[in-house]
């Protein structure tokens, strides 16, 4: 193999050239491969960070997926009788026994679940009135399961655990009621009853309508304001691993019968997206590197066709077909490795520009730097491609070459 | 172990087409260790058809090849080319040497790929052939470097790289001036004579024809006349 690696080697030097060209080729397209492709990872796993951090990984939810069997269908089944003005059984809003559910998913293995009890209020302050939802947690878990602790300006959340008549605000609404962290601030329910607020805290998530609409406070609390004691109506689980959260959805769902929806059912249009986007990238990317693989292609086919003779004599000298076909690989082994090992850090390069360009999305008060994936398979995936578009290249024109009979070039044929 | 280097028996060639062209036509003939015979014969007569088959690089339409006193057209390509690497040296009318690679490294090349020696005995088997050949000045000049004879003596070297039983040689001096030619016709004949391979050599050239051991005459494919 070192001898057909040095014929390779000296029939790549002696088109030096030609061989740079082709080189460039790659280098330049391993380069954009691993740029738009770390890009595009990144911009996408950026989306589903922020996608998987703000939101719950599975949410309960006090309904279920499937309209329940009335206890008088159970009694009469479809068939011979027809039952009509039939209406559901009426049920108290929120989920049942929500503190034994809580007990059983704690028994699987790293997840945290925390009950919620949502409803809409009415915030009054100096007059004005503001519509908002609000979010009943218990304290504890509003740093462990959610990340609005990320986004406090003023303020913790830690004080509601020594303050249960705290409330958590966001920017917008502060801003647009005049608020300061301190104030007391009177919220009615749609039960009419009314509960007095100190604000503790004051988050901003960049998102204007979170900012202006969600609140947080005590459950306890929030249940006593919406005259629903003990009930929750959501339940938010986070998990170790966000990607499991599907399967484990289902599983619950089957377990206590109310609607569990995982994050990528909430998700699935824009997850859909997101893989269209994919396709898109990488057959863009791939078109790159393809016509890179054209100028392996060429500086290949060119030898071979210069090196008929060459061929002939090596194989009358004794050497294989298949010495001959690894003679021609091998060089576009040494073209695509070559223009990995240099595209990688060109590639890294062009990332690391983009990195430093700061943009202000319209809309937006704080810049943001362009997300990248930096991560090691980022780097294989261009390096593999950049090696199996080379290898491809090579191969046509190292068959071709493999196939000449000396006895023809000898004789003048070709 | 047999006197018989290389035996033909009833060997012919025949292209097929829109026209069939025989190109050999029923050829017997041995050649000897030691031996150096010359096959002559106007052009397109099928002296280097017959080279060629006998040098394994075509296949024959019918007939039989013992080569060593083996029957070897049972082998497939790659025991073919085995055999023409451990057995076998080539010389063209043209060098045919390899453009990138010094007179050493051209020389080198059939041991490399035989690969029964270390790389220093293969280097030094080089050399070696390059100075009986006269030139040790030139082992590492490029084939550009090197004049016509000097070229012819690099492809000589290169053939006996692996100090094969059979050489055979396609019009070694047809391209070469008087003085060249008749040292390349020497080194040939002391192959055969004084190294004990066995020599064939196709040419047109009167001078060389009559200093064969066996001359063979082709016409149209067929053996004209065999001497003595």
């Amino acid at each position: 193999m070192q001898l057909l690696l040095s014929i390779a080697l000296k029939h790549l030097l002696a088109r030096k050239r030609q061989s740079f060209i082709s080189l460039l080729g790659i280098v330049l397209g391993v380069a954009f491969f691993l740029m738009i492709s770390a890009l595009m990872q990144g911009s996408e796993a950026d989306f589903i960070r922020r996608l998987i951090d703000n939101t719950p990984h599975i949410t309960i939810v006090d309904s279920y997926r499937n309209p329940r069997l009335q206890p008088v269908q159970k009694l009469y089944p479809p068939g011979n009788t027809e039952l009509r003005s039939v209406k559901p059984l009426s049920e108290t809003r929120g989920i049942r026994g929500y503190e034994q559910i809580i007990l059983y998913l704690n028994t699987l293995s790293g997840i945290r679940a925390s009950p919620v009890l949502a409803g809409q209020a009415l915030i009054s302050f100096a007059g004005k009135d503001h519509a908002v939802s609000l979010n009943g947690m218990i304290p504890e878990d509003i740093t462990t399961i959610t990340t609005i602790a990320n986004y406090m300006k003023e303020g913790s959340i830690d004080d509601l655990i020594a303050s249960p008549d705290g409330i958590i605000v966001g920017t917008e609404l502060v801003r647009q009621l005049s608020l300061n962290k301190g104030d007391n601030i009177l919220i009615t329910a749609t039960t009419g009853q009314t509960r007095t607020f100190k604000i503790l805290g004051i988050f901003r998530t960049g998102r204007a309508d979170y900012d202006e609409r969600q609140a947080f406070a005590s459950i306890k609390r929030v249940q006593a304001l919406l005259n629903r004691p003990n009930r929750a109506n959501n339940i938010i689980i986070k998990l170790p691993d966000p990607y499991a959260a599907h399967a484990l959805a289902a599983k619950i769902e089957s377990k206590i019968g109310y609607k569990s929806i995982s994050w990528q059912e909430t998700s699935e249009d824009l997850l859909s997206l997101l893989v269209v986007r994919n396709i898109i990238m990488y057959s863009v990317v791939s078109a790159v590197l393809i016509v890179a693989a054209f100028g392996i292609y060429n500086v290949i086919s060119t030898v071979v066709m210069e090196k008929h003779r060459d061929i002939s004599i090596l194989k009358s000298m004794g050497f294989h077909t298949g010495d001959i076909k690894w003679i021609f690989v091998i060089q576009g082994i040494i073209l695509g490795s070559l223009g990995s090992l240099l595209g990688l850090p060109l590639g890294s390069a062009f990332m690391y520009t983009l990195m430093q360009i700061e943009l202000t999305p319209p809309g937006s008060t704080e810049p943001i730097h362009i997300p990248l994936d930096w991560s090691l398979f980022q780097f294989v995936i261009a390096s593999a491609f950049a090696m199996t578009a080379a290898l491809a290249a090579a191969f046509l024109p190292a068959r071709k070459g493999a196939m000449v009979q000396p006895v023809d070039v000898l004789r003048g044929s070709i | 172990m047999s006197d018989t280097a290389l035996k033909v028996e009833n060997l012919s060639r025949r292209l097929s087409g829109e026209v069939s062209i025989t190109l050999i036509d029923d050829v017997s003939l041995e050649v000897r260790r030691g031996e150096f015979m010359v096959i002559t014969g106007p052009s397109g007569s099928g002296k280097s058809s017959l080279l060629y088959l006998m040098g394994l690089l075509d296949r024959p339409s019918s007939g039989r090849i013992w080569l060593n006193d083996e029957d070897i057209l049972t082998y497939n390509d790659d025991q073919l080319a085995d055999t023409r690497l451990a057995e076998l040296g080539f010389v063209f009318q043209f060098h045919f040497l390899l453009p990138e690679f010094t007179a050493l490294e051209n020389v080198m090349l059939p041991m490399q790929r035989l690969n029964r020696l270390s790389q220093k005995e293969i280097q030094d088997r080089a050399q070696q052939l390059l100075t009986d050949l006269g030139l040790a000045q030139q082992q590492h000049k490029l084939p550009r470097q090197l004049s016509g004879g000097q070229s012819q003596r690099v492809a000589i070297a290169r053939a006996l790289a692996n100090n094969p039983l059979l050489i055979l040689a396609d019009e070694p001096t047809g391209n070469l001036d008087t003085h060249a030619s008749m040292t390349v016709e020497q080194i040939l004949k002391d192959l055969a004579h004084r190294h004990n391979h066995a020599v064939v050599v196709v040419t047109h050239e009167t001078r060389l024809a009559a200093s064969a051991d066996r001359l063979i005459t082709i016409v149209d494919g067929k053996i004209q006349n065999s001497a003595p």
